[in-house]
């Protein structure tokens, strides 16, 4: 299987899922009008990885902002990885925040609050 | 030289009221990039602390894509309406605070829904407002446009103040639509 790298954009994040290590990383900003085009293939990839995934998959979520649309495939994301979590493999997510932004560790404490995975809150001088 | 004057007068006014960014045109998708730049660096003259910096970008960037989607909308459905409808946006800077403000065209029709719902989200306080974007995030659905519905709460939440909002009815077609936020610590 194929590894999914991408360079950041002004309006995407940085995308590394690599399939050997197990280790899915999104960073930067996620601001583009519609998130569903770019979501789209990182869900496909989650379909094909969940058929032979590693022990343990980590999913390093380091964003700087993102937008209501993002937010929207960010839930669908890790909704897909609450379903594969426990099939092969412990999904274990690690959301980095900026020190003193409460607003992102807010935008992550949301999200465990909705799906059924282990976050575990990473505090950063920098994203 | 009435020209000059005129400018003048715009260029004192634009001082006056502390605007430190301003467009009025057809909004598209690379002009957003566009005004975040040109922000990222006023704010980094204006040593902006990093957390008003992201709200402000939050909120810019939600009125931003309100007013996108909505153009495409617009166009989509008024095809044969001789006139596009551009948008104007003025961000402002006084005393620490980021003021905000958008104008934009919106269909005469679609105004008392509009106005339900922004005086709506202005009756909730911060903990309602993160109540009802959670229930929006996971219940609600997204649009093929990539519209979460949850543009206005996401506003609302950033914002130190309640909405600030004006119609102005030209005629049974269409009105204007104006909004004002403002972002600070």
């Amino acid at each position: 299987m194929q590894e999914i790298k991408l360079e950041g954009s002004p309006k995407t994040p940085s995308v590394h899922f690599d399939p050997e290590t197990g280790v899915l990383e999104l960073k930067g900003r996620s601001i583009p009008e519609n998130a569903l085009d770019f979501f789209h293939p990182l869900n496909e990839w989650l379909e094909e990885y969940k058929n032979n995934p590693k022990k343990e998959t980590v999913v390093e979520l380091r964003l700087e902002y993102f937008n209501t649309s993002s937010s929207k495939c960010i839930l669908d994301f890790l909704r897909k990885l609450e379903k594969i979590n426990g099939n092969n493999t412990d999904v274990k997510v690690n959301w980095y925040y900026e020190k003193d932004d409460e607003d992102m560790l807010e935008a992550g404490e949301d999200y465990k609050a909705i799906v059924d995975l282990s976050f575990s809150f990473v505090e950063v001088d920098e994203i | 030289m009435n020209a000059d004057n005129n400018l003048y007068q715009l260029y004192q006014s634009i001082e006056l009221e502390n605007v430190i960014l301003s467009y009025k045109g057809e909004f598209t998708s690379e002009l957003l990039t566009a005004l975040i730049h040109i922000l990222e660096a006023k704010m980094e003259e204006l040593g902006t602390d990093f957390r008003v910096r992201k709200r402000v970008f939050n909120v810019i960037i939600e009125c931003f894509q309100n007013l996108y989607h909505h153009i495409d909308f617009y166009d989509f459905r008024n095809e044969k309406l001789e006139v596009r409808k551009p948008a104007l946006i003025i961000v402002k800077y006084k005393d620490g605070d980021f003021i905000v403000n958008t104008g934009n065209y919106v269909m005469t029709k679609d105004v008392p829904k509009l106005e339900k719902r922004l005086s709506f989200i202005n009756t909730l306080n911060k903990n309602e407002l993160r109540e009802l974007y959670l229930e929006q995030l996971n219940k609600g659905k997204i649009s093929s446009q990539g519209n979460a519905g949850l543009g206005l709460i996401e506003i609302a939440r950033k914002t130190k103040e309640k909405l600030i909002y004006n119609f102005v009815k030209k005629d049974s077609k269409i009105s204007f639509f104006s909004l004002k936020v403002v972002v600070g610590n």
